[in-house]
């Protein structure tokens, strides 16, 4: 037959309701704000092999399962040859088949599908076993969407061996002998079956075949699986640096400001949302999942997508959206609670497989609500009024940044003269546990004897937790009047002493056209030790000691060795590690602008963070961040544990052995 | 009807110092702010506002760069702001604040129906409460002080209750309009403005009213109009206490220092 009129008309038709669902889905991702995602396409490509086809995050971070995904997903990429074959096959079955290949590559690609199909089918078979009989993270992987697809794939393994097996036994099939599965099944059911009704069961097979492929295909955009067809694609926009700062926001009268709707965001953003596997990855990492907050980030990426499909076609028509992307307690709707649970901490980044970027979503979202019209927690607002007045968080009045100096042997910084400039940050020169540190960091670099300097109170908060809580505005005039300042002074390498700092100077400001060479004082130390320039007198015992990972020094810098290093420097040993550390490390609680938050919802972050501590029976937890010490500190204290375990900064057990 | 809300701009006074040569303070260097109770006032005028449809205007009496202050109470909500500032007003006491302010409130209610003047309980640069009540006097309004809840207005029979808070008790006064609320801090909290508002609010100009527009015998505003005469300024020498506890560590255990500190020296008596 050299055209098959009644199969061209099925797959013209499933086709083309393919390409209809999919343009109808894809079309709503331009409605969001145009960004650049394509350029250095080199580097994607190598990113997209590395991510996608080496199937990084499947096999990565201790997922048990993740070799399945492997399997399935590596059979899949090879049974689409198969399949594309078997369709323009059904329409030209005389012009279009594999068997006209040469009997090499012919016998060698029947062998690999035989395989792969086996394969599909085990790795189906597995994923079914798994979900129903191991305890899932999360409720989504045993819902119906996931056992259709799982059969719909089962389905077509098992009409591709019968459709071959028939083949086989019917002895048209020439590659027979290197389709051992496909044989091992003719030899099994079709022996003795006569070679009339075989040519029945032949068509019969190739129809459920053809159907079920169809009903796949068009059954793909409306489940999680559209991930199939926009997980690569997905990896291959993504953002090239690290996902650790903010886009900027341009302030002119008639400018909305933040996500309030859902076109408000980025076309990356909405595809993002297609893209979601609803693997629960992000949701196992979140530290507010995981205490008992409302916020999940899986269910965060799939409210915009539920919100999308539904408002997404009547922006098209003009007409006003009908379900709010903030404030409901709906699918589709992100309350406000669920967005100011969230510490910024990207653990769900880090794992996400598909490179789905979280934080700067929900942060796009408070900037709507802050922005646009007002509405966060009460007791932000004497906050934002302390950081705009008076450039600290809690409103004190900036000559008192000096008055740690009081204990501590410190230079100003001198245009010119001065090589680094210590950025102390307001928790340093502020809160009386830091100062501590402030000072400890004082002492190391006078040992050091490198030249350095500080602002004193010319010093200004550098308006972290503003741009982290969606106060856009605020932080702007900050960073602009820091920059200025910078530039006037000539200065060109700074210390700090918080990785909130350590970030804005080094990737925020940027956006603002400073060049910052910045350096986290834990890095700075291991250098100076090993130039040399640093000597210890010894080490000093602390008894058993934890580590624990800042979020803003670990994930978002990827500065992971060098407080550790420190450690084992000053102290001789190798600080433990908790069961979640380096780059799935557990956020103490206070990122995001939370530390100025209450938290009444679930357990304490911190409180959950110093339980993993304890398992480990520590002497002493060692932080390298302002942040993490306020809040393994007052957690202790309300586990009046304080007495048993202290917290001490790496500064601290570092300057403890100074010469 | 019109709701005027009086604001003042203020020496941040936890910065500002007193020179102890000349005994004057030092202002140099000292950021302005909008006086904290005033913002109280500004809050309670918007929400009436909200709940019952007056209009808000908002009046400060000041320097020209006070204008910053009556911008951001557009930006907050105000329909209408006024600057009244003249070289003719500068170092004037509360009497003639007090005469400036109600002259310029019965201006306001020459358009439009003034229903109340709301106040915030006293500035903290002056920190003498004595502004608003000389406003109300002047004007012969009700005079409502202290007050932490406006219960409810009436426009129809016009007439406001409100709740004062006296010193460990509540008093429930209703009043005629035209009346002047002088708010507490505990009364409510103030709003945040929106991003959108801000951006129009640096734009926009302020009216400005100087003695011309206004018309005050000079005798009576500025200085000249003062009945407080300075003589001496000065911080007064307090001895430094013991410090219990470095504010960090073992809480309970210098709480328990300090009340057996205080028991000693008979200040506490258990
Ligand atoms: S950034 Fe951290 S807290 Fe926020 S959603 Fe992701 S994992 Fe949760
Ligand atoms: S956002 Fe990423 S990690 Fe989270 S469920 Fe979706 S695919 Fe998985």
């Amino acid at each position: 037959m050299p055209f098959n009129f009644v199969f061209f008309v099925v797959l013209a038709v499933s086709l083309g309701i393919f390409f209809w669902s999919c343009y109808r889905r894809f079309r709503l991702v331009l409605l969001g704000k145009a960004e650049n995602r394509s350029n250095d396409a080199g580097r994607r490509i190598m990113g997209m092999l590395y991510h996608a086809f080496g199937q990084r995050c499947a096999v990565s971070h201790g997922y048990n399962f993740g070799l399945n995904h492997v399997m399935l997903f590596w059979s899949f990429i090879i049974l689409l040859i198969a399949n594309t074959e078997f369709l323009l096959h059904g329409i030209f079955p005389d012009y279009i088949s594999l068997s006209l290949l040469p009997d090499g590559p012919y016998f060698a690609l029947a062998f690999i599908f035989d395989a792969a199909s086996l394969l599909a089918l085990l790795a189906v078979f597995i994923a079914i076993i798994r979900r129903l009989a191991f305890p899932s993270p999360y409720i989504e992987a045993r819902n119906p969407d996931a056992f259709a697809i799982l059969i719909l794939i089962a389905l077509l393994m098992i009409a591709f061996f019968g459709l071959h097996a028939g083949e086989i036994a019917q002895g048209s099939e020439r590659a027979a002998q290197y389709m051992p599965i496909s044989g091992l099944i003719a030899s099994a059911f079709f022996a003795n079956v006569q070679s009339g009704s075989l040519a029945g069961y032949i068509e019969a097979f190739w129809w459920v075949h053809a159907i079920v492929l169809l009903v796949f295909l068009n059954y793909l955009p409306y489940s999680k699986h559209m991930h199939i067809l926009t997980g690569i694609p997905n990896v291959f926009f993504r953002s090239l640096t690290k996902v650790n700062t903010q886009p900027r926001e341009e302030f002119k009268k008639g400018n909305t400001f933040g996500a309030g709707q859902i076109d408000q965001f980025t076309w990356k953003d909405l595809f993002d949302t297609y893209s979601c596997t609803k693997c629960g990855r992000c949701s196992d990492m979140c530290p507010a999942t995981f205490t008992g907050k409302t916020l999940d980030p899986r269910l965060v990426i799939n409210d915009m997508k539920v919100n999308l499909l539904k408002n997404g076609p009547l922006i098209y028509q003009k007409k006003p959206p009908v379900l709010p992307l903030i404030g409901e307690r709906v699918e589709g709707s992100n309350h406000d609670d669920v967005l100011w649970a969230c510490t910024t901490c990207g653990a769900c980044m880090e794992v996400c497989p598909v490179l789905i970027e979280h934080v700067p979503k929900i942060v796009d979202m408070r900037r709507n609500l802050v922005e646009m019209i007002s509405r966060f927690p009460g007791e932000v607002v004497p906050f934002f009024e302390n950081m705009e007045q008076r450039s600290n968080p809690w409103g004190i009045i900036p000559a008192e940044r000096t008055k740690w100096t009081a204990e501590a042997d410190v230079k100003p910084f001198e245009a010119g003269k001065t090589e680094y400039l210590f950025y102390v940050g307001c928790f340093g020169a502020f809160d009386a546990r830091n100062r501590r540190v402030s000072i400890a960091n004082t002492r190391i670099l006078n040992a050091s004897g490198i030249s350095w300097g500080y602002l004193g109170k010319d010093e200004m908060c550098c308006g972290e937790s503003l741009r982290r809580m969606g106060n856009e505005f605020v932080f702007d005039r900050m960073a602009r009047e820091n920059v200025k300042m910078f530039k006037e002074k000539g200065i060109k390498k700074v210390i700090t002493q918080c990785p909130h700092c350590y970030n804005v100077l080094k990737n925020d400001y940027r956006q603002y056209g400073a060049e910052l060479e910045v350096i986290h004082y834990t890095e700075l130390i291991n250098d100076l030790i090993k130039a040399g320039k640093l000597k210890l007198a010894g080490i000093k015992d602390h008894g058993k000691i934890v580590f624990h990972d800042s979020c803003y020094m670990g994930r978002y810098n990827g500065i992971y060795e060098a407080p550790r290093k420190a450690i084992v420097s000053a102290t001789g040993q190798v600080p433990a590690e908790m069961e979640r550390s380096h780059e799935k490390s557990f956020c103490c609680g206070a990122g995001g602008g939370r530390m100025w938050m209450e938290e009444n919802m679930g357990k304490r972050i911190n409180i959950a963070r110093i339980e993993q501590a304890l398992k480990k029976d520590p002497k002493t937890i060692c932080v390298c961040c302002p942040y993490c010490m306020t809040m393994f500190e007052d957690g202790l204290k309300d586990m009046k544990a304080e007495d048993k375990v202290q917290v001490l900064d790496v500064a601290e057990v570092v300057s403890d052995v100074l010469k | 009807m019109l709701v005027v809300t009086c604001v003042k701009q203020v020496p941040d006074t936890t910065q500002v110092r007193v020179d102890p040569v000349t005994g004057t303070l030092i202002r140099e260097g000292v950021p302005f702010i909008i006086n904290p109770f005033d913002t109280h006032a500004l809050e309670e005028s918007l929400r009436l506002k909200e709940k019952y449809g007056f209009r808000v205007a908002v009046v400060s009496m000041g320097p020209p760069n006070a204008e910053i202050t009556l911008k951001k109470a557009l930006a907050l909500g105000a329909d209408e702001v006024v600057l009244l500032s003249d070289r003719a007003f500068g170092g004037a006491d509360t009497l003639a604040t007090s005469l400036v302010l109600a002259e310029a409130v019965r201006k306001l209610g020459q358009n439009e129906e003034v229903a109340m003047v709301i106040c915030g309980r006293q500035t903290i640069d002056g920190d003498t409460a004595q502004v608003g009540p000389g406003i109300a006097t002047r004007l012969g309004y009700s005079q409502l002080t202290l007050v932490d809840l406006v219960e409810n207005v009436d426009v129809k029979t016009k007439k406001i209750r409100v709740r004062r808070r006296l010193e460990g008790r509540h008093e429930i006064v209703e009043a005629p309009l035209p009346a002047m609320v002088a708010v507490l801090r505990e009364i409510n909290r103030p709003r945040y403005p929106t991003v959108p508002k801000r951006l129009q609010a640096e734009e926009a100009t302020v009216p400005l009213w100087n003695n011309k527009t206004m018309g005050l015998k000079e005798e009576t505003i500025g200085l000249k109009g003062s009945a407080t005469q300075v003589r001496k300024i000065f911080s007064p020498q307090r001895a430094r206490g013991e410090i219990i506890g470095d504010g960090i560590n073992k809480p309970d255990e210098a709480a328990g220092i300090l009340i057996n500190r205080l028991v000693e020296k008979g200040i506490l008596c258990l």
